[in-house]
């Protein structure tokens, strides 16, 4: 079987034809929107994009990670340090930033494997590397210490050093988010996706019918790190600055998390359904919040808009709206 | 090494373990609560630093020394914990990890913007009378908050101690902690002691909050350094046990003012952050926790 034809395998003619639609609105949305609405688009997709990248490790291979900051700050920070010092544009700069997250990945993942922590010891594992990275960071001239480091902002396009307004952006995020799709969904369909879900179902049984967990979990886990790292470059560019106090924050890892556990874990629409829906009410407070006047106002609906659609939507708002639309995706 | 050195290591280490008492109350939280649910309460920090705004509140407009207002605050906390368990977290036990994570996620952003709201961003301080007075002992000197927040942290620890070894719904607690199935067949209303634990579980945060906010003031971007330091000492000392707690929070009290000595003051969480990494690593069950297997 093609790879063509296994990535579109078994999936209803709807559905696809419902990607197809959704890829060609999102390819001529810069044309009809404004450019406050293209800026929310810009943030959804960001949040889909990573929200795919981390659920490749949590809602495929079942480990729970939150210090995913850790792999976007390092990509950021590496590829910004490279252009901010030498001069190296970020499409070369990318691969050593890659690297490096990879690199991380795989330092956690095969020390928290190998002394098989799961769970939550796992998620305070993937914290405590976040933090540690961050304080380092604080204290690291070449990346600017704690007053930051920063790119000089530019509106003449040079797409060479990723440097342009936010229809480059724009469009480089797509493309990152289309390519992160396709590839979770070939992972699924892979002899390794299938391994995955075996552990996260049950790790001993699996180990028990063959399957190479540890080998398994380090492959997701540098996968999801690489990713997520490429994001954080995209990230640093876009926004021109970075702070260790941001970049390597658990908010930021939080940040990461939340559109694939509100969308529905393990699925492929569920964190970019997350990310509409996590974007869309971030926006809605955030103007509600101005018209009141009240600090902190705009964080309170949003803990409530949290904690409504986790007490009523556990397993996330996708898998209950693809039945009504019946697009058929279940969890799997 | 000079003596003069010595000596400020040693009041270093007095300071350390004086405040690292009052850290070891707030992680005692999360450990009785974590080893009798299985439930990690993201929120503990932001718990904190509520504690700390009500006992600043107290101070503020009633003119209440935090140490009196303690136990009224240890049982709104006690009664707001029994509520939050009963009517949100039950359905929550035993489900996977990142669903209770992100209910308790949206609790902390809850509680922590109230206090946004309620009290501003300014950094709230409480101003005792004692503030300035010390006890000396040889060429050592005791701040004299410091001292009695962490006698008061002992005292409550201690307290505690009776309550789950020497009364009955103590003794039911732990029971129904030990073996969930066998406390339900002996016909002990779990659900009951749950709510119960988490009570007593953020009466222990509230009045731990209390007496912090004599020694540092409070800002609610506190609470999310408060969640993580909860994390760290009761996973070095090991989570769900008491004693854990306790040593935990000295142990980390202790490191964080010998790292402001000795290395940068900016540096001192790297250390606490190494020491769990290492923990969770070659003792993940922590110094002072039973191994599951």
């Amino acid at each position: 079987m093609s790879f063509a034809r296994r990535l579109v395998g078994h999936a209803a003619p709807r559905t696809l034809w419902s990607l197809v639609l959704l890829l060609a609105l999102l390819l001529v949305a810069p044309a009809m929107l404004g450019k406050y609405w293209l800026s929310v688009l810009i943030l959804i997709l960001y949040f889909a994009y990573v929200g795919q990248a981390w659920n490749i490790l949590m809602g495929f291979a079942g480990q729970l990670s939150l210090g995913h900051a850790l792999y976007a700050g390092l990509g950021g920070y590496i590829a910004a340090g490279l252009f901010f010092h030498y001069g190296i544009g970020p499409w070369a700069g990318v691969f050593a930033a890659v690297a490096a997250a990879a690199l991380a990945g795989t330092i956690v993942g095969y020390l928290g494997f190998r002394f098989s922590l799961a769970g939550v010891y796992f998620a305070l594992l993937t914290i405590a590397f976040s933090e540690f990275t961050r304080i380092g960071f604080d204290h690291w001239e070449w990346a600017g210490g704690s007053a930051g480091l920063f790119l000089k902002v530019d509106a003449s396009s040079d797409i060479a050093n990723l440097r342009g307004g936010p229809l480059l952006f724009y469009y480089v995020i797509l493309a990152l988010a289309a390519g992160a799709f396709i590839l979770c969904r070939a992972l699924l369909e892979s002899r390794l996706g299938r391994y995955w879900l075996a552990i996260r179902e049950d790790a001993e049984a699996a180990q028990a019918v063959g399957v190479p967990v540890l080998r398994c979990k380090l492959i997701a886990i540098v996968i999801s790190a690489a990713l997520t790292a490429l994001g954080g470059v995209w990230n640093a560019f876009y926004y021109n600055n970075l702070f260790p106090e941001t970049a390597f924050a658990m908010g930021r890892s939080i940040e990461i998390t939340l559109a694939p556990i509100i969308g529905g874990l393990g699925t492929l629409f569920g964190p970019i359904v997350g990310a509409v829906v996590l974007t869309g009410l971030g926006e809605a407070f955030t103007d509600l919040g101005e018209a009141l006047g009240i600090p902190g106002i705009k964080q309170i609906f949003y803990g409530l808009a949290l904690l409504v659609i986790v007490v009523y939507r556990p397993a996330g708002v996708w898998p209950r709206l693809a039945d009504k639309l019946r697009l058929g995706e279940r969890r799997r | 090494m000079t003596a003069d050195f010595l000596l400020s290591l040693a009041q270093a280490v007095t300071k350390g373990l004086l405040t690292g008492m009052v850290y070891g109350l707030m992680a005692l939280g999360l450990s009785v609560i974590f080893g009798v649910m299985r439930v990690v309460n993201f929120a503990h920090g932001e718990m904190m630093v509520v504690g700390m705004y009500l006992a600043w509140m107290g101070f503020e407009y009633l003119g209440l020394s935090p140490l009196l207002s303690l136990p009224v605050i240890a049982a709104i906390f006690f009664a707001a914990g029994y509520a939050l368990q009963r009517g949100l977290i039950s359905p929550f036990i035993g489900r996977p990890e990142h669903q209770q994570f992100l209910l308790l996620l949206a609790v902390a952003i809850l509680l922590v913007n109230a206090a946004l709201a309620i009290a501003g961003p300014d950094s709230r301080g409480v101003q005792l009378d004692s503030q300035f007075d010390s006890y000396e002992l040889g060429p050592l000197v005791f701040d004299a908050v410091r001292l009695h927040a962490a006698l008061a942290a002992v005292a409550i620890a201690g307290l505690l101690w009776l309550f789950f070894t020497r009364t009955r719904t103590g003794k039911s607690i732990r029971a129904a902690a030990d073996n969930h199935m066998g406390a339900l067949v002996v016909g002990l209303d779990v659900r009951r002691l749950y709510a119960f634990t988490f009570g007593v579980g953020a009466a222990c945060v509230g009045a731990a909050g209390a007496l912090m906010i004599t020694i540092i003031p409070v800002t609610p971007f506190l609470a999310g350094e408060y969640t993580l330091l909860a994390f760290v000492i009761v996973i070095v000392g090991g989570l769900g046990s008491m004693t854990g707690a306790l040593m935990g929070g000295l142990l980390i009290g202790v490191s964080e003012a010998v790292a402001g000595l000795v290395v940068q003051p900016s540096l001192k969480s790297m250390f606490s952050f190494g020491l769990l990494i290492l923990i969770l690593l070659l003792r993940p069950q922590g110094l002072f926790g039973k191994s599951s297997s």
